[in-house]
């Protein structure tokens, strides 16, 4: 059997006693992967280790058990390979758009001359709609635009897989729905693989090729592996009448709402096995 | 109308200027009848000094203090002598001192500082000296600094460095210990190297944090510098201080308190400009 692109096994987390408590086992017995090019969602409640999981996968953060392997090879601290886009944006607030850029360009290609890490830095300030905006300071920069320039930082490094820890959860709606608008054109330009987390179903439901549900935790599971039964490419304006979209949404919403807590609570399937979690594929019942 | 604040605070200014002067002139006006000459009780001592006890007498009005700063600062750099040299002569020396001291002190603290403020072990085991030297009074330092040093200019240096180490390492390890965890992981995703971190994230992250312990250090470094040069003597602002008053000339006195003053306020000038320049807003 070949290895999948990315490959978790067997992670678990176990956080520290605190003073007069006991140790907290976050998650265990954690087991995915996903293909070159795939868009994975993770979805969960606070507290079930999504971010972990992904801090983990950025070599950021250290299991206390388990493995990650990217195309074959362990995953022991961060690399160049995976790029992050932080919740915060995390840009450096006396670099100009194109210098925080630049920052990450160079860190990739220290051997590049000024002008064409200059160039190419702009080709990615340019893809997030930020040409207008080269030489401004974060400060002067919307929510909006300052998590845009986040995202161009990571693409423009050209990783092999691309780690989103929550980019969108800070901005308000509308925002929102512009910048996934571009994420999605970005993505199917670059065949970017994309590993992120998300409170919103939606716009796991536009992005995501699959999604990963978690049950909440302590001792958190993933419950489930939901592939997306709406074919590529989704636009948001759209894709509420696609015939399955409704059911996915229920699927989904159900979990959130319900099953996430039942689930710790131990209502799993008899055959339910951490290895292999079980895929589904929810789809509109023909009447 | 109503003008612009600090068009009103010019004038308030003024004002203030204006009656302090006129209630230093009211205060120094001469004794009525009989002359100030005559409040001697020694004749003889009075003849000697001829005119000049006169004034030697109380406090020189401004319209003396004014003469002698004209005519100081008509010639800042004559050179009579050991104990009569002009006020940049005098001025330039402390400077050297002070900046002596604090580069060496710089050169110190800030490293040290970086280290403290990246390693909490490195915190705790120095903090309880940091907490045991940073009160001492810098003067306290100079007997045995004459003692090891042997050299009283070196030794006003020493006690510059001693003092202005202090507030540059403690804002240094503050500034660098509470770098957004956000930036480091930055740096740590893009495989940038500890030195370049330091370097290109770190530092100007805590610059604005740095620069202002350095602006402390350097004010206190000029309070010090005066006292220094009044124990140790030869050359420098301080010492010349002392030395008017040991020739009770009470106009060079305050001339040099003016100076003491404006030079500071233009040390710490330079640092607010520097600190802004450094700044950043988030």
């Amino acid at each position: 059997m070949t290895q999948p692109f990315l490959k978790v096994e067997g992670l678990k987390k176990v956080f520290p006693a605190l003073a007069g408590g006991e140790p907290v086992t976050v998650f265990e017995n954690i087991h995915f992967g996903f293909e070159k090019g795939e868009f994975v969602c993770i979805i969960g409640h606070s507290g079930c280790g999504k971010s972990t999981i992904l801090n983990v996968l950025a070599g950021l953060d250290d299991a206390t058990e388990g493995h990650v392997f990217m195309d074959g090879r362990e995953v022991k601290g961060p690399s160049l390979d995976r790029g992050v886009v932080f919740q915060s944006h995390a840009l450096m607030p006396w670099l100009s758009v194109i210098e925080n850029v630049a920052f990450a360009i160079k860190a990739r290609w220290p051997e590049w001359p000024k002008d064409k890490v200059r160039e190419h830095g702009l080709k990615y300030i340019e893809l997030v709609g930020l040409g207008h905006a080269v030489d401004k300071k974060p400060h002067q920069l919307s929510g909006g635009m300052k998590q845009r320039v986040g995202i161009a930082r990571a693409f423009a490094i050209e990783p092999k897989m691309l780690l989103m820890d929550e980019p969108f959860g800070a901005l308000d709606a509308l925002t929102r729905g512009v910048i996934q608008d571009e994420l999605v054109k970005i993505c199917a330009a670059t065949h970017q693989t994309v590993f992120m987390i998300t409170h919103d179903v939606d716009e796991a439901i536009l992005l995501a090729d699959k999604i990963v549900l978690m049950s909440n935790g302590p001792y958190a599971k993933i419950a489930e592996i939901v592939e997306n039964p709406l074919p590529r490419p989704r636009v948001r304006q759209e894709m509420h009448h696609d015939p399955h979209f409704y059911a996915l949404r229920n699927h989904l919403v159900d979990f959130l709402v319900c099953r996430s807590k039942l689930i710790t609570l131990g209502e799993l399937p008899a055959d339910y096995n951490p290895l292999r979690p079980p895929v589904v594929r929810p789809m509109k019942v023909a009447a | 109308m109503t003008r612009s604040l600090s068009f009103r605070a010019t004038i308030v200014s003024f004002v203030l200027l204006i009656a302090f002067l006129g209630a230093w002139q009211l205060g120094t006006l001469p004794a009525a009848g009989g002359g100030a000459a005559a409040t001697y009780a020694d004749p003889e001592y009075a003849a000697l000094m001829g005119g000049a006890a006169a004034q030697a007498s109380g406090l020189p009005s401004p319209g003396t203090v004014g003469e002698t700063i004209a005519s100081q600062l008509a010639n800042p750099f004559y050179d009579n002598g050991p104990n009569d040299k002009g006020i940049g002569i005098q001025l330039a020396w402390s400077l050297a001192r002070v900046l002596a001291g604090f580069l060496l002190a710089a050169a110190v603290a800030i490293p040290l500082g970086f280290v403290i403020g990246m390693s909490p072990l490195m915190y705790k085991a120095l903090n309880p000296y940091i907490q045991i030297m940073k009160p001492i009074s810098p003067l306290a330092w100079m007997p045995l600094a004459l003692y090891t040093i042997k050299d009283a200019s070196l030794s006003s240096i020493f006690v510059i460095f001693i003092c202005s180490i202090w507030p540059m390492m403690i804002n240094t390890a503050h500034g660098v210990s509470s770098v957004k965890k956000d930036w480091l992981n930055v740096a740590r995703t893009l495989e940038v190297s500890p030195l370049r971190t330091a370097i290109s994230v770190i530092l100007p992250a805590a610059a604005p944090t740095i620069l202002t312990g350095m602006r402390i250090s350097m004010g206190i470094a000029w309070l010090v510098i005066v006292a220094a040069e009044m124990l140790v003597g030869g050359t420098g602002i301080g010492y010349f201080v002392w030395n008017e008053w040991n020739n009770l000339n009470l106009s060079n006195v305050i001339f040099a308190i003016v100076m003491i003053g404006v030079v500071g306020m233009l040390l710490d000038m330079v640092f607010g400009v520097l600190t802004k320049l450094v700044t950043y807003q988030e």
